[in-house]
């Protein structure tokens, strides 16, 4: 496809702008240093041109709303329309981002502070935890705050050991470097032989210099550990406070609450458990529960609530670890959760997980004869099965992956977990149909016996995709980072 | 001698100066190799420290040292091609020397027969 800056024609434009009424920035009003030597070299396109760009350019695509996309650790479950309507609403799209902030500004905003308000609230009541912060604006960011605030625990009680953050080996790849970013040290757990955190090596790691443990639960297995209330009494009883990476909430979201565990912190990702748009990057939002003893602790600002129902953003919080994030996260999209929950109230949020766990039981089960299991138990949201069967005819995983999109789906997590080889790991989510499931599995199912009749067949998809097999290996090792004028 | 690592690094010792690298199984399981991270020469590490990285376009798995020692060479060739660790990831594409070396840490180490049957399991 032609790049859109190959397109149009000098001095070609869309739009017409008005007349301008005040006085233009112009190149005088910056220091020479800042100056350009030249005009950009912007696309100049019609209307039609960029509509046409775009429009093809989206058909390339693969999304939640054009195919089964069952990409684990990621829950790309279905995003509501509704939650579009809400956010376009003009009183929440055009309100300037920093009028909380201001003096007196809040009376003008009543509306967002109270959808932030009750979104904390919802989200507390889910996780079971005394309060939470909406500013994290990623999962990664949510986990940065939670260990910030453990190390701001530790140093209030003037323990300055605690240097450690135990992480199992199940654990999502950001928590060693979200650990790593707060100043922490990581030590790793091995996971045992039902893939739960292996509570001998958590004894043996367990000192008076650990802060703290991140446990992911469930964990990238797609298991809840049955030990976990031992892990977490475990840490506690050394000391130490446990944070629950809960990235992957969806598996018990209304029929668990982390805070009851005894965890002390989480974070859950909005934009993967309670839909809103995701993907590519963002934009996200990754509010952080946190049980009694870390409320000080919290980011700062906070929205309260007042006697006369009203709403602020408050600051006098001595002990809190600051700002996380400018104007209070991403706010449109907590407003698209707010909806969501609202949507689906509190015995809907049970039957999101119930659906999510029942969908990935049914193709493990279903995938099982064909593909290896290490485990074999039942997962929450999601499946993980190895391809190691396929290797001995010379298929890997990252060609069934490549298949499948020729199958028409979008391809699952490969290689992830690093501790099941060759590994494919489906999240089928709560808003597939039954009869998307067995097609995705009949596609799967006939992968797994052309690897074994015709692996050459295998090795050459896709052959529908707008181009053939990438070579991701000389792009890592020799990257044109570039665009050119052509491709 | 040649001796491994369960964490499939390998380590021989000639006059004292130990040369080490990843073993031809774990370059075969971790894919084409895109990226090497290597260790700043003189700085010292315990025996199962991390010494140092490798990229695949799978993942990115650490590379433990097999023994303590302070590094007194690394193998530039392979920043310039990492396709080396590859080809020959217990020959030319090995990845870095250490001195001062502690000669006892060989001890707790596989000989290759040993390690030949882990990985066959």
């Amino acid at each position: 496809m032609e790049l859109i800056f190959n397109q149009g024609a000098a001095g070609r434009r869309g739009v017409r702008l008005p007349k301008c009424d005040v006085r233009p920035f112009t190149a005088s009003d910056l220091p020479a240093s800042l100056r350009r030597g030249a005009p950009a070299a912007l696309p100049e396109v019609s209307e039609l041109e960029a509509v046409r760009h775009y429009t093809l350019l989206s058909r390339l695509n693969m999304g939640v709303d054009t195919q089964f996309y069952p990409l684990g650790s990621c829950t790309m479950k279905y995003n509501p329309k509704i939650n579009e309507r809400m956010a376009a609403l003009p009183g929440f799209a055009n309100q300037h981002p920093l009028l909380s902030q201001l003096r007196k500004g809040g009376s003008l905003c009543q509306g967002s502070l109270e959808v932030l308000y009750e979104t904390e609230r919802m989200l507390s009541a889910l996780m079971g935890f005394a309060a939470t912060t909406l500013q994290p604006m990623a999962g990664a960011n949510g986990e940065l705050t939670s260990v910030m605030m453990f190390a701001a625990y530790h140093k209030a009680r003037g323990d300055q050991r605690r240097t450690v953050m135990l992480i199992p080996d199940a654990a999502h790849g950001t928590n060693p470097a979200s650990a790593a970013m707060a100043g922490f040290d990581c030590r790793e757990i091995a996971s045992n032989a039902d893939g739960d955190v292996d509570l001998d090596a958590l004894r043996a790691a367990l000192g008076d210099d650990v802060a703290g443990i991140m446990l992911t639960c469930p964990n990238t297995l797609g298991f809840f550990d049955k030990n976990v209330e031992k892990v977490v009494e475990l840490v506690h009883q050394a000391g130490g406070l446990a944070y629950c990476d809960g990235a992957n909430f969806n598996a018990i979201v209304g029929r668990v609450r982390p805070g009851d565990l005894g965890f002390d912190a989480m974070h859950v990702n909005v934009h993967k458990t309670f839909s809103t748009p995701h993907g590519g990057g963002g934009p996200g939002a990754g509010p952080v529960g946190v049980s009694e003893k870390l409320v000080p602790f919290l980011p700062k600002s906070r929205v309260v609530k007042h006697a006369d129902g009203s709403y602020s953003l408050a600051y006098d919080y001595p002990q809190s670890i600051g700002y996380i994030a400018p104007f209070y996260g991403n706010f449109g999209i907590l407003l698209r959760t707010y909806t969501y929950l609202t949507m689906c109230g509190r015995e809907g949020c049970k039957r999101i997980s119930e659906n999510a766990v029942l969908n990935a039981n049914y193709i493990r089960a279903r995938l099982a004869p064909y593909y290896e299991q290490k485990f074999t138990r039942y997962c929450m949201h999601e499946c993980v099965l190895s391809a190691r069967p396929q290797t001995r005819f010379g298929v890997h995983a990252l060609d069934i992956a490549k298949a499948l999109l020729d199958a028409g789906f979008h391809a699952p997590t490969i290689y992830f977990p690093l501790i099941i080889p060759e590994a494919l790991m489906i999240e089928p989510t709560e808003t597939e149909s039954k009869e998307m499931l067995d097609r995705f599995c009949d596609a799967m199912i006939d992968i797994a016996k052309k690897a074994e009749s015709d692996p050459e067949a295998i090795k050459r998809c896709p052959l529908t995709m707008p181009i053939g097999r990438l070579d991701e290996v000389s792009a890592a090792r020799q990257p044109v980072l570039t665009a050119r004028p052509c491709c | 001698m040649k001796y491994y690592a369960e964490t499939h690094e390998w380590i021989e010792v000639v006059d004292g100066i130990a040369t080490m690298g990843i073993s031809v199984y774990a370059a075969e399981e971790l894919g084409d190799l895109t990226y090497v991270e290597m260790p700043a020469v003189g700085k010292a590490f315990a025996a199962g420290a991390v010494i140092g990285t490798v990229e695949s376009v799978k993942a990115a798995s650490d590379i433990f040292a097999p023994i303590g020692g302070t590094v007194s060479e690394v193998n530039d060739a392979l920043a310039d091609d990492p396709a080396l660790l590859n080809q020959a990831p217990e020959g030319d594409g090995w990845i870095c020397r250490l001195k001062d070396i502690k000669e006892d840490d060989l001890k707790k180490l596989l000989t290759a027969e040993q390690y030949q049957k882990t990985i066959a399991e």
